[in-house]
């Protein structure tokens, strides 16, 4: 069966536009499906600062740069479907869509391009105790909610967590006269970047209290209040500490998660800490020919390395598409461990050139060594003052110097 | 406004009562205090049709239990609320067997056929059950059930058969007056020649209102857990502990709608509270995996509580004693799900009876199927036709339960109209997914102003509460 297109990017966020170029400039007949009315992704609500610095040189808003990537997408030729939703991708890479102006399709790729970001985690999935109000919104859906449709979800504001798009919601809500009373987060440190605490919380006087989390909500049919305490080592609650806030709104930004759901028929091996499927260094999934790149990948901290990295998966997405003997390479595997939580990508196949390999750690450590070893030799190292668990980090290794299995470590 | 006969309360019981008077000659009016019909305990429960054999037999509850089991299967069909008849298991370890015997004798003098079952048998209807469980007691008839979607279809169907639902109708004051009674409602005066309480949790107060038979009551609060619909396929039938005094006990079930529950606890609490507690949820933590052995808490999407009132023992059912053609369907706790259509059936004969009248002759009992994304992938083609006609139904709003915008249309504009966010969740599922509307909340809202002329800020997830309430810079 012929191929309706070289290359299928599912997703036509950051990652999906960038993929798409990429295997458009190769060559390929490339195809984007995006489930929303436009490109751009989660860009589009993100109207603050503090995206392009490293990509474009030059810092803009999220708008702007998905609006860089919308101009070169539609300078090129390459097919957009807006407001199709894919169903179902099978292993034959046969995507299956559904969208109003087409109705139910299939459409045969000759190589697939994950690119459908994240979703947040919800109250659910944390259990929070309580009623079960209306005010508790995910900072993504506030964010919505406020930058897209004009409209405020409260004023008197609690968040849970201090993942970046909590923060940035803080200053957000606070410009537009919401009262943000206080930020708790469960861990000792910030999942956040350093500069969106500073930025978000610092400069408005937001107060944030790590080893703090929400006990239980109150109010019906509406949020008036709700408990929190310290937790103790075990991250538990010590509830003889439970204290009190009234509030309408409760924002959470308790972590994200790559929405790989339509994965789960696939035989594709699954990174259980990273959420995303273990990729080489093109990108490439288990299976052949099925390419993941972006926050589906695993969770970015900037957008500009999402754009770097669908770069690599949508090049290598058109090399094997375009190319007539396809398999699966030869692979060294690439671990964690001592204080690395993962390390990116999981298998290197390449004998030569430079191999940039993305961590992040579990912890926030200070002054040591980042160390990679391959056949019992350091084959890259890098002193650090401060390293923590917000801050995606990167190190590059020669590839002509693996001699074995990779593995990425701390030395303290 | 005058009616034959008002129903005060639109759970499960009370819109199963609508649902069997509208098939007389009758006007009937129902009264629901919230936004949409079965708001608290119907939509907030365990989704259980229980056989009947833990019932003490000669109780109402084992009257109704035994009887609505076979009649609600078949309201489920007509009404195209999601069921599945999938058999239920008590579970119990070696030194259980007699607790066993006992269940399965009060089973068989209340008529419910069921099953004693050794380890190997067991494992065979679920193979996933506490490695411990050496018996269990199957109960073929058992099943799950959509429980608001069943409240849902009964108001649906019985509005196409001329009643009349009012919603934002909080009842403050009943009086008896000639021939009847006067009831306040939502700051409206309505009269009727009778009335019915299925007033749920506010059975008894609203007994009080008009002086009927005073009754304490106990309220039990339940927590559960519901689980992403990945784990499906670990639950094959509705898993039961033991009971207890306190009730049936935590148990694991599948639900009608593909998700997987944990619960409910039972803790004795004041009427309205339906706050989980983090307690509770331990508790859930703890005793799921004494009858279940593949518990996946990492997999919650919601936790839930639901409060059910008790007086005495048994159920309340029939007409006051002190006031004459005041009918009462209250202290329906478990199993009142499953009993509630035989409940329906009975109180809506002897009111009718009482009132004088005959059936009508041409009633809807069969509500059309619903289209639904998930059966029209069933057949592409049609899918497709109707994407022609109408791009709706290629636009998908939901994305993780698959919702397309049509079928939210469809539920704003359905016999009763959807007219909240949770309202359209509980119609098309939009929002009960992994997510929980993170994604496709803010575009139900659209949908809902849109479809019913009103600004986005007046929106109501449910119960009456804003979801975004001020409009950018204009708060002060």
């Amino acid at each position: 069966m012929m191929n309706d297109f070289d290359v299928v990017v599912i997703g036509g966020g950051p990652a999906g536009m960038a993929a798409a170029l990429a295997a458009n400039e190769q060559g390929a007949r490339t195809l984007i499906v995006e489930r929303d009315v436009r490109l751009g992704g989660i860009l589009n609500q993100c109207i603050h600062q503090g995206f392009g610095l490293h990509y474009f040189g030059t810092e803009m808003t999220g708008p702007e740069y998905a609006e860089r990537f919308r101009k070169r997408v539609a300078q090129q030729n390459i097919e957009v479907m807006l407001e199709s939703m894919v169903l179902a991708l099978d292993e034959d890479k046969t995507v299956t869509l559904l969208s109003p102006q087409r109705g139910l399709m299939k459409i045969k790729a000759g190589a697939v391009v994950l690119a459908m970001g994240c979703r947040e985690r919800t109250a659910g999935a944390i259990a929070l105790a309580g009623t079960r109000p209306a005010g508790i919104y995910t900072a993504g859906m506030a964010q919505k909610i406020c930058n897209i449709d004009g409209y405020l979800v409260g004023k008197e504001v609690v968040i849970l967590g201090s993942g970046d798009i909590g923060l940035i919601m803080a200053r957000r809500m606070t410009t537009e006269g919401a009262k943000v009373k206080l930020v708790l987060e469960l861990m000792p440190y910030s999942s956040g970047l350093k500069r969106n605490i500073v930025q978000c919380l610092d400069d408005y006087d937001i107060p944030i209290m790590y080893s703090h989390t929400v006990t239980r909500v109150e109010g019906s049919p509406r949020l008036t209040g709700l408990y929190y305490a310290p937790v103790g080592k075990d991250r538990k609650p010590v509830l003889a500490e439970e204290k009190y806030i009234p509030c309408d709104t409760l924002l959470l930004s308790v972590g994200l998660i790559p929405e790989n759901d339509l994965l789960s028929g696939m035989d594709i091996r699954m990174s259980p800490v990273t959420g995303g499927a273990t990729v080489d260094q093109n990108r490439m999934t288990t299976v052949g020919g099925v390419f993941s790149c972006g926050n589906v990948l695993h969770v970015h901290d900037l957008v500009d390395n999402v754009s770097r990295e669908a770069e690599t998966a949508g090049k290598n997405a058109a090399l094997w598409a375009l190319g007539s003997h396809n398999e699966q390479p030869e692979c060294v595997n690439v671990t964690a461990s001592d204080g690395v939580r993962y390390a990116l990508p999981q298998r290197i196949s390449a004998k030569e050139g430079k191999i940039r390999l993305f961590f992040r750690v579990g912890n926030v450590y200070k002054n040591g060594r980042l160390s990679v070893v391959s056949g019992g030799k350091e084959i890259a190292f890098r002193n650090f003052r401060v390293l923590a668990p917000g801050e995606m980090g990167s190190i590059d290794v020669d590839a002509a110097a693996i001699e074995g299995d990779v593995n990425v470590r701390l030395q303290l | 406004m005058r009616y034959d006969c008002i129903i005060i309360g639109g759970g499960i019981i009370g819109t199963a009562v609508l649902d069997r008077l509208t098939a007389y000659r009758l006007n009937v009016l129902l009264l629901e205090a919230q936004d949409d019909v079965a708001s608290f305990a119907t939509r907030a429960n365990s989704g259980i049709v229980h056989a009947g054999y833990d019932c003490e037999p000669g109780t109402l509850k084992a009257k109704y239990n035994v009887r609505g089991n076979s009649v609600l299967w078949k309201d489920a069909e007509e009404l195209d609320v999601p069921n599945l008849k999938c058999g239920s298991l008590v579970v119990a370890r070696e030194d259980g067997l007699k607790g066993l015997e006992e269940l399965q004798r009060k089973g068989n003098i209340s008529g419910v056929k069921t099953e004693i079952l050794d380890a190997a048998a067991t494992r065979r209807i679920e193979p996933n059950v506490a490695s411990d469980i050496a018996y269990s007691l199957y109960a073929p008839s058992a099943g799950i059930v959509s429980p608001y979607q069943l409240a849902i279809g009964y108001a649906d169907r019985a509005i196409l058969n001329g009643g009349e639902v009012r919603l934002n109708s909080s009842v403050t004051a009943i009086e008896e007056i000639d021939n009847g009674y006067r009831v306040t409602a939502g700051g409206e005066m309505f009269e009727a020649r009778a009335v019915v309480n299925c007033a749920g949790n506010n059975g008894a107060p609203v007994n009080d209102l008009v002086g009927a038979e005073h009754y304490d009551s106990v309220y039990r609060r339940g927590d559960y857990f519901v689980l992403d619909n990945t784990e499906r396929k670990n639950v094959h039938t509705v898993i039961f502990p033991l009971p207890t005094a306190a009730g049936k006990g935590i148990l694991v079930a599948p639900t009608a709608d593909g998700n997987v529950i944990y619960g409910p606890t039972a803790v004795d609490t004041v009427n309205g509270d339906t706050a989980s507690t983090a307690d509770s949820l331990d508790a859930l933590r703890q005793n799921v995996p004494l009858s279940f052995d593949k518990p996946a808490f990492n997999k919650c999407i919601r936790v839930y509580s639901g409060l059910r009132t008790l007086i005495g023992h048994d159920f309340v059912i029939g007409e006051s004693k002190l006031c004459k053609n005041f009918f009462m369907a209250i202290g329906i706790c478990s199993p009142g799900l499953t009993s509630a259509p035989a409940i329906a059936d009975d109180l809506s004969q002897e009111i009718a009876k009482k009132l004088g009248a005959e059936r009508k002759k041409d009633i809807v009992t069969v509500l059309p199927r619903r289209k639904t994304l998930e059966r029209l992938l069933e057949d592409g083609k049609q899918l497709n036709e109707l994407v022609k006609e109408d791009p709706a139904w290629g636009r998908i709003v939901c994305r993780c339960e698959k919702v397309t915008e049509a079928e939210i249309i469809a539920a704003i504009h359905s016999p009763l109209p959807a007219t909240t966010v949770d309202a359209v969740k509980r119609r098309t599922r939009a929002g009960m997914g992994r997510c929980q509307g993170g994604f496709c909340g803010p575009r139900v809202m659209e949908i809902i102003s849109r479809e019913l002329g009103i600004p986005l800020e007046q929106v109501k997830k449910g119960l009456g509460a804003e979801i975004a309430r001020y409009r950018v810079k204009e708060v002060e």
